[in-house]
């Protein structure tokens, strides 16, 4: 079937698009993108066919989607983030932890009063009562877990912040130059160093005394 | 076993050494010293006189794990019976202890049970 001068038409854009990428060859920014796709446009007038009609609108309509990413990556306002957004989570979170454990150093006040009711009590009342606060001990180490897994949380947020900068430095004009953030160097253990994990991402008890039992 | 042996135990959350030493008082072990990190910990054993140490693992400067290699490097101190007690629950920190010659491995939480059952398999065994 004749294309109608179609293929000429192709060839012509192909060669212009050739004389572009030569001219952009080592072409990376999001800027030199988008002034490829002007000129790409600038270049195409006369007739257009159906298929280059939408291959056109899906050129221009990545070129927008450029820009408006930009845009909204620059107005990130990192600088907000570094100093007001990730350190109020973090003092959020610090004080969780500090109200934690005040609470429960109080119920431990309260389990070793009891404690030496129990042990004036005696009999079974004073063993009944001991137990109890047994299980009030094993119940107050939440805090330690909890510690941890916010200590995870604090992590995750300065991650975050130092990726949202990485990439701040990418696109923005305002952070042209800006080094992104440096990352803490892992010690030897850090791949060890998990903190608690999530119902059915560990071992249990049972599991780990099985473990161990066939080192033996 | 000996009641009145000295223990060590060590953890970073203060909560935690007030909760594991209740615990020890509850089951007759009334001579507990505290240290909240590893260094401070290794401190103490090198000039004193303990039959047993509960440590936490994650700490800082000196982690758990460096503790345990350090004692066990130790030619005074390298049979002192050693549990630890942590968060960490994934298979490779139970090899790594081991490994480094823990004697024993609980995680938490844990119940005052599987801490009198463990103490007492390790003494057993030291």
């Amino acid at each position: 079937m004749p294309d109608g001068g179609n293929g000429a038409r192709r060839a012509a854009l192909a060669e212009r698009l050739a004389a572009l990428r030569a001219r952009h060859r080592d072409a990376t920014t999001p800027e030199a993108v988008a002034e490829i796709v002007e000129q790409v446009l600038a270049t195409m007038h006369g007739d257009l066919t159906a298929s280059e009609a939408t291959l056109l609108a899906e050129v221009e309509q990545i070129g927008r989607t450029i820009a408006a990413a930009k845009q909204e990556i620059a107005s990130l306002k990192v600088e907000d983030i570094n100093r007001a957004f990730i350190p109020s989570a973090t003092d959020e979170l610090d004080a969780i932890v500090e109200a934690t454990a005040q609470a429960t150093n109080e119920i431990l006040d309260c389990c070793e009063t009891f404690e030496k009711a129990a042990s004036e009590l005696g009999g079974e009342m004073g063993e009944a009562l001991q137990a109890a606060v047994t299980r009030i001990y094993e119940a107050c180490s939440f805090q330690d877990i909890t510690g941890q897994r916010i200590t995870k949380v604090v992590r995750t947020l300065k991650s975050i912040e130092d990726r949202i900068a990485a990439i701040v430095a990418t696109f923005s004009d305002r952070a042209a130059g800006a080094e992104p953030a440096a990352q803490v160097a892992a010690g030897p253990e850090s791949s060890l160093l998990n903190g608690p994990q999530l119902p059915g991402n560990g071992v249990d008890q049972a599991e780990i005394d099985r473990l161990l039992a066939s080192f033996d | 076993m000996d009641k009145n042996m000295n223990i060590l135990i060590v953890d970073d959350y203060k909560t935690m050494l007030r909760i594991i030493r209740n615990l020890l008082r509850q089951l007759d072990f009334n001579n507990v010293d505290e240290a909240t990190d590893g260094a401070q910990a290794l401190s103490m054993l090198r000039s004193g006189n303990y039959g047993l140490v509960i440590s936490d693992w994650n700490m800082q400067p000196m982690t758990g794990l460096q503790l345990l290699q350090e004692v066990r490097a130790d030619g005074k101190l390298r049979n002192l019976p050693f549990i630890m007690i942590t968060a960490e629950s994934k298979t490779e920190n139970v090899i790594a202890a081991k490994q480094a010659g823990v004697s024993n491995y609980i995680v938490k939480p844990f119940n005052a049970e599987t801490l009198k059952e463990k103490i007492e398999k390790v003494l057993v065994h030291a």
